[in-house]
């Protein structure tokens, strides 16, 4: 008996939900769709927004160690700005961030250019091979730096023992002034070539193989061949290539935190261990927040070129 | 729908016309990668030597000497299990937040979108000192210091923006007609989401989840400037303090920088199609 009386209440609720105001159900559409994407926008405001806005702030404000037990810090103007510039140190990191990123874009890249023009070449082992020097680029930055710290042990390092057969004397590789600088944009080249050498063998794949026919056609050297065609057409890579490179390595800590600490006598601290140094070590967020908005400010000049690189790679 | 899959590691095709003469290039191929994975090797003969302390070590090892390893486990074997669980709720908070993200970036026409599309693209470019400058004071506030749940997060800010990319450079494939038809058939938007967009876009999830691992398994910065005690220590923070207070114990260091080397390694082997995938496919779309 029950059974027949059963689908009766469903046809009035089906209709129900045809709802008679078109305006009505479309704007809880939007709504519905809104719910896929808010959670996302929330995190990135709060995890990316959020820190931007209160960096700036911060930079006004006066921390100190006893802050995190009182919880205050008051605004003191432009306080921070003043002793982050007045300190030879800033100057010295900026030049040293600005020689470690130009030196490390350009040895990263050549270097992955190179690779990426040789592994177009068809030979047995081709993929293998060019996957396996992707690990260098997957272990934890920090780990290639320890590793990496005991090869230039100047007493009892590889590569000096290695160097001293050639009869090259044991180089101070991490340890001088002079030297510890050159070893660390040595070692982030070796980390960054990999991901070079990727995307633009990517792009290399991209340039069609009738121009190199055609070039080939007309007697064109390979020196040739290279400039007028392959670098021209992979124009758009390299941008992005550089851009993202520049963006990765002028933040970069963990990699001269576990090298060099910044040492020795701050000659390898840039301005991304400076920030951490005046926050984390010395518990002065302010200053620590002064440094890292001018950081910011150099990635916002260069994420201006990689959006515009990027708009025209869409094109 | 084998059109959404996106595989730039293309084998290299057999090559009928001269086949001898590739020999040399992959000769010099070895060589090349030889002085590219030196560091690599370096780390596990050290670990295998442990005895050797600051001496120098020998370019191969001897005697199997497991004491490193034995020695690193017992010492950051925990740590290492911090990295796991860390790493794993970050690449679930990750996907979770950013696959619906990404879904309705790629196919809702939601006023906006734009404005979202270029922030997500901006916020990869944010300097992580300056996160977790800021980071730091919020998490005093809000009781998270020193805890799993605050590292997840943090490590999970460094994969979602990059996720949330990469999927939706994939999901705008997904034809329309495929999504209207679900909703035809009467499945509501989430349930077209799950049963339909994901099962399409596994390739692009995978990718994502991949890459906000790596990251993650691979953060420093976070793990040293938002725990202030050794509760909440990953693997990377553990070698870090490791070479202040040890020193002297090469083997062990680099016994523990082996094990944490180990998921790239598996991840590079059993997944690198994906590897490369991620990125090219994330970097320059």
């Amino acid at each position: 008996m029950s059974t027949t009386t059963a689908p009766a209440p469903v046809a009035p609720i089906v209709t129900s939900t045809k709802t008679p105001d078109p305006l009505r159900a479309k704007r809880r559409r939007k709504l519905a769709q809104w719910g896929f994407l808010a959670p996302a926008v929330v995190f990135m405001l709060l995890f990316f927004g959020y820190p931007l806005v209160r960096n700036v702030v911060m930079s006004f404000q006066d921390y100190s160690p006893s802050t995190f037990f009182t919880g205050k810090a008051p605004f003191n103007g432009f306080d921070n700005w003043k002793n982050v510039f007045q300190n030879d140190l800033f100057g010295k990191a900026l030049l040293q961030t600005i020689l470690f990123t130009i030196g490390s874009l350009i040895g990263q890249f050549c270097i992955g250019l190179a690779l990426a023009v040789f592994f177009t070449k068809r030979f047995p082992l081709n993929g293998v091979l060019r996957s396996l020097i992707l690990l260098p680029w997957l272990v934890p930055m920090v780990v290639s730096g320890i590793v990496w710290r005991r090869i230039l042990d100047q007493d009892t390092g590889v590569l000096n023992s290695f160097l001293g057969i050639f009869g090259v004397g044991d180089t101070p590789w991490l340890t001088s002034t002079s030297m510890a600088l050159v070893s660390v944009v040595l070692v982030n080249i070796w980390i960054g070539i990999p991901f070079n050498m990727v995307i633009l063998y990517g792009g290399l794949q991209e340039v069609p193989k009738e121009l190199y026919e055609a070039a080939a056609l007309d007697g064109a050297s390979a020196w040739r061949t290279f400039r007028s065609i392959t670098l021209p057409l992979l124009k758009p890579v390299i941008t992005v290539v550089l851009v993202l490179g520049f963006m990765s390595t002028v933040k970069i800590l963990d990699l001269i935190l576990a090298l060099t600490d910044g040492g020795p006598a701050d000659s390898t601290q840039t301005l991304g261990t400076l920030t951490y140094q005046n926050s984390f070590v010395s518990l002065d967020f302010g200053a620590g927040a002064v440094v890292g908005n001018i950081l910011i400010l150099i990635s916002a000049v260069f994420a201006v070129f990689y959006l515009r690189a990027n708009r025209n790679e869409g094109k | 729908m084998a059109t959404i899959t996106h595989t730039p590691a293309v084998p290299s095709q057999a090559d009928r016309n001269r086949p001898k003469r590739r020999w040399g290039s992959m000769i010099a191929g070895l060589v090349i990668l030889c002085v590219m994975l030196f560091p690599l090797y370096w780390m596990i003969n050290t670990a295998l030597q442990p005895e050797s302390g600051l001496l120098e070590v020998d370019a191969i090892p001897h005697s199997l000497d497991l004491s490193g390893f034995s020695s690193a486990i017992s010492e950051q074997g925990t740590n290492l299990l911090t990295s796991l669980a860390v790493a794993l709720g970050a690449v679930a908070i990750c996907l979770a937040i950013s696959a619906p993200a990404a879904y309705a970036l790629a196919q809702f026409k939601l006023p906006g979108t734009k404005v979202i599309v270029f922030g997500t693209l901006i916020t990869q470019m944010v300097p992580g000192i300056v996160i977790a400058n800021a980071l730091y004071s919020a998490y005093v506030d809000l009781g998270l210091v020193n805890s799993y749940f605050g590292l997840m997060l943090a490590d999970a800010s460094l994969g979602i923006p990059f996720a949330i990319v990469l999927m939706r450079s994939f999901m705008v494939a997904i034809p329309r007609e495929v999504i209207e038809a679900a909703e035809v058939d009467g499945a509501g938007r989430f349930r077209t989401f799950v049963q339909v967009v994901l099962p399409m876009s596994r390739n692009s999830l995978i990718t994502a989840g991949l890459f906000s691992f790596l990251y993650a398994w691979s953060d420093f910065m976070f793990a040293l400037t938002l725990n202030t005690t050794d509760d909440v220590k990953p693997i990377t923070l553990g070698i870090y303090q490791y070479i202040g207070a040890h020193v002297g114990d090469w083997g062990s260091v680099m016994a523990a920088a082996v094990l944490s080397a180990i998921p790239a390694a598996i991840l590079l082997v059993l997944a690198q199609k994906y590897i490369a995938a991620g990125i090219s496919g994330g970097s320059v779309k």
